[in-house]
């Protein structure tokens, strides 16, 4: 037999040329430091909020953080319990008006729609969430407080936790739905189909069958949902009726700060962040305890959906 | 004998299954869930009235003049407007897309086409979700540290210089901070994008005996780009209307005495201010000077219109193109 092909095929040849080697491998490399930068980031936000709050925490005097009148950055009383109670009090209200509203869009589109009204519906409530919270902000201030805050007890010409807490709640209605609804479409046909052969009327099979089915995914629509409503700062700085310092309190008519919130106002107003020697640093230990607690709330969530996702 | 049995059971029972029945509960069910949807969606409705009806007496009879306005002390003033803070959103969002949008979609293409399953790429995966996550405030804290304050600790890291470079609290500062906020949410958008390209379309650029940057740049790139666009575009629509971070990395709302024009780029390294920045600052003057209100609804709306366009583009490609692709 003759032998067919090219005699002096070599290795060379087959590795194809050099410049082309070269070039995919300035690409791969640059594409991987730009997956790093994600790394780095996350690096430089615990360094950097370590760094500082570490300075807070060696110096302050800890009886001033603590049984304190209020939140105080100013003056050197840094009472943490002031702005976790706040924080507090808005999540809790956030959650009551967010949490019915979003999983109760979510059933109805995912379970009730027809594909039209889905259609419909749907880019509406992405317009909703891409809504900036400083028109949240200005909404539960000027129209929330009158009209509702008002209503139930309330002052309605100044902001209050329970007017921005309602803000709150409206802003993450859409983060609530969506992940429920994400969660709800990740139930098996096969199983609704069996419940309606049973006999189950839709709201059975619903109630029965697809939210038990869909809880994990329901359960971190929440917890997101919180650490996100625990994060807002807009909506709490404008509407929550407290400026520069808040006096402690437990009833959610009052004014208060909450970390996020107490954080932009001792950025705001001047130039520079001023106060007594440690005002500065204060700010990155609120920032430390806050992105704590939501980085904690998140990965439990991540847990959750990713619970979801294995069982189907 | 027991066919018959069975016959007069089914005829018996055929009653009861074609008797129709009100279904009370579920009906209810039905109109609670309908319920919430429709509440949801007129608090969007009452949001977007009231706050026209509040900004009309501005925009009905000055639109114009307060587009080119400036901040000024007084809400009656003829040149009260918004042109500053145009500046400074306009720029941020730019800055946003030229930094963020070139890393996001390198990430997502080095993720989900050349990362080996490593615990390296695990760990990248696992942040960039949580990174999505972190309130916006701290990465405001993020962009003081790194691009405005020159502090003694950074100057260690060797990264005294980025405060320089930015020239502290200007727009190039809170536009670099924006951009890592937004990263997560690019290079996640990207990733799916990317996720969806069939397989034939990378083995087809394969037999032809293309390198893999070649495939990702004949084939995949094109095919994933309205939904990498689509990312982009809420990148952006999100970074214009971020607040808490600016006001962190120290935008300013009053004294602000510069008006450059929109392409005016010595303005980059300046005091700066921004669209939401100016409506926070008009909310909390109005206690002094009413006018205020309408001021502030009145930027709201151009706010609004900006963000709103840019979602909507966004919502409406991605729609066309999923339909179109089925």
């Amino acid at each position: 037999m003759n032998e067919v092909g090219p005699a002096e095929l070599s290795i060379e040849a087959l590795s194809g040329s050099p410049r082309r080697v070269r070039r995919e491998r300035i690409i791969s490399r640059a594409m991987f430091c730009a997956a790093s930068a994600s790394v780095v980031v996350s690096a430089l936000i615990i360094y950097a909020l370590f760094a500082e709050a570490w300075i807070f925490m060696r110096d302050v005097d800890w009886s001033a953080t603590w049984g304190q009148l209020g939140w105080f950055p100013r003056r050197g009383i840094y009472d943490m319990p002031t702005l976790l109670v706040a924080s507090l009090w808005t999540t809790a209200i956030a959650m009551v008006v967010a949490a019915p509203l979003g999983m109760g869009a979510a059933i109805y589109l995912s379970e009730y729609a027809k594909p039209s009204h889905r259609a419909l519906f749907k880019p509406i409530l992405e317009i909703l969430a891409g809504i900036p919270s400083v028109v949240l902000g200005f909404f539960a201030l000027l129209w929330l407080a009158p009209n509702v805050v008002a209503h139930i007890g309330g002052e309605g010409g100044r902001g209050s936790m329970l007017a921005a807490g309602i803000g709150v709640g409206i802003l993450t209605i859409p983060l609530v739905a969506s992940i429920s609804e994400d969660a709800m479409a990740a139930v098996p046909k096969s199983l609704r189909e069996a419940s309606a052969g049973l006999g189950a009327r839709r709201a059975v099979t619903t109630v029965r069958v697809v939210l038990p089915a869909a809880v994990s995914g329901l359960v971190a629509s929440l917890i997101v949902a919180v650490s996100r409503a625990l994060g807002e700062t807009m909506v709490v700085f404008m509407a929550g009726g407290a400026a520069d310092a808040a006096i402690k309190t437990y009833s959610p008519y009052e004014g208060s700060l909450t970390m996020p919130a107490a954080m932009a106002s001792l950025a705001s107003g001047t130039d520079q962040v001023v106060g007594e020697g440690l005002t500065f640093q204060s700010l990155f230990f609120v920032g430390l305890v806050l992105f704590m607690l939501t980085l904690g709330l998140n990965l439990i969530g991540d847990r959750f959906v990713a619970r979801v996702r294995e069982q189907y | 004998m027991a066919l018959t049995t069975i016959g007069t059971a089914a005829r018996q029972g055929t009653t009861a299954f074609t008797r129709q029945r009100r279904d009370f509960a579920g009906g209810l069910f039905k109109a609670v869930i309908l319920l919430s949807l429709i509440v949801s969606l007129a608090v969007l409705a009452v949001l977007i009235v009231d706050t026209v009806a509040d900004g009309w007496a501005q925009l009905s009879t000055r639109a114009w003049d307060f587009l080119n306005g400036s901040l000024r002390s007084r809400s009656i003033d003829d040149k009260l407007g918004v042109k500053q803070g145009l500046y400074g959103s306009l720029w941020i969002g730019i800055i946003v897309a030229v930094t963020a949008f070139p890393v996001g979609v390198g990430a997502a293409v080095y993720l989900e086409e050349y990362a080996p399953k490593s615990r390296w790429s695990a760990i990248i995966e696992l942040v960039i979700r949580n990174l999505a996550g972190v309130p916006s405030v701290v990465y405001g804290l993020l962009g003081l540290f790194l691009f405005v304050e020159r502090s003694t600790i950074f100057g260690f890291l060797g990264l005294g210089w980025l405060a320089d470079a930015t020239g502290g609290r200007s727009v190039l500062s809170a536009g670099l901070t924006l951009a890592v906020l937004v990263l997560p949410i690019v290079i996640i958008t990207a990733q799916e994008a990317v996720r969806a390209v069939p397989t034939g379309l990378k083995e087809g650029a394969y037999g032809l005996g293309a390198t893999k940057s070649e495939m990702v740049r004949t084939q995949i790139l094109p095919y994933a780009a309205p939904g990498i666009l689509t990312g982009t575009l809420l990148a952006m629509s999100r970074a214009i209307g971020e607040a808490a971070p600016l006001i962190l990395v120290g935008a300013i709302s009053g004294g602000l005495t510069r008006n450059p024009a929109v392409w005016d780029t010595s303005g980059l390294r300046e005091k700066f201010t921004a669209l939401p920045i100016i409506i926070v600052e008009w909310v909390s003057e109005r206690g002094r000077d009413p006018g205020f209100a309408t001021a502030a609804a009145a930027a709201i709306v151009v706010l609004l219109v900006l963000v709103l366009l840019m979602n909507m583009t966004a919502i409406l490609l991605r729609n066309r193109f999923e339909k179109k692709r089925g």
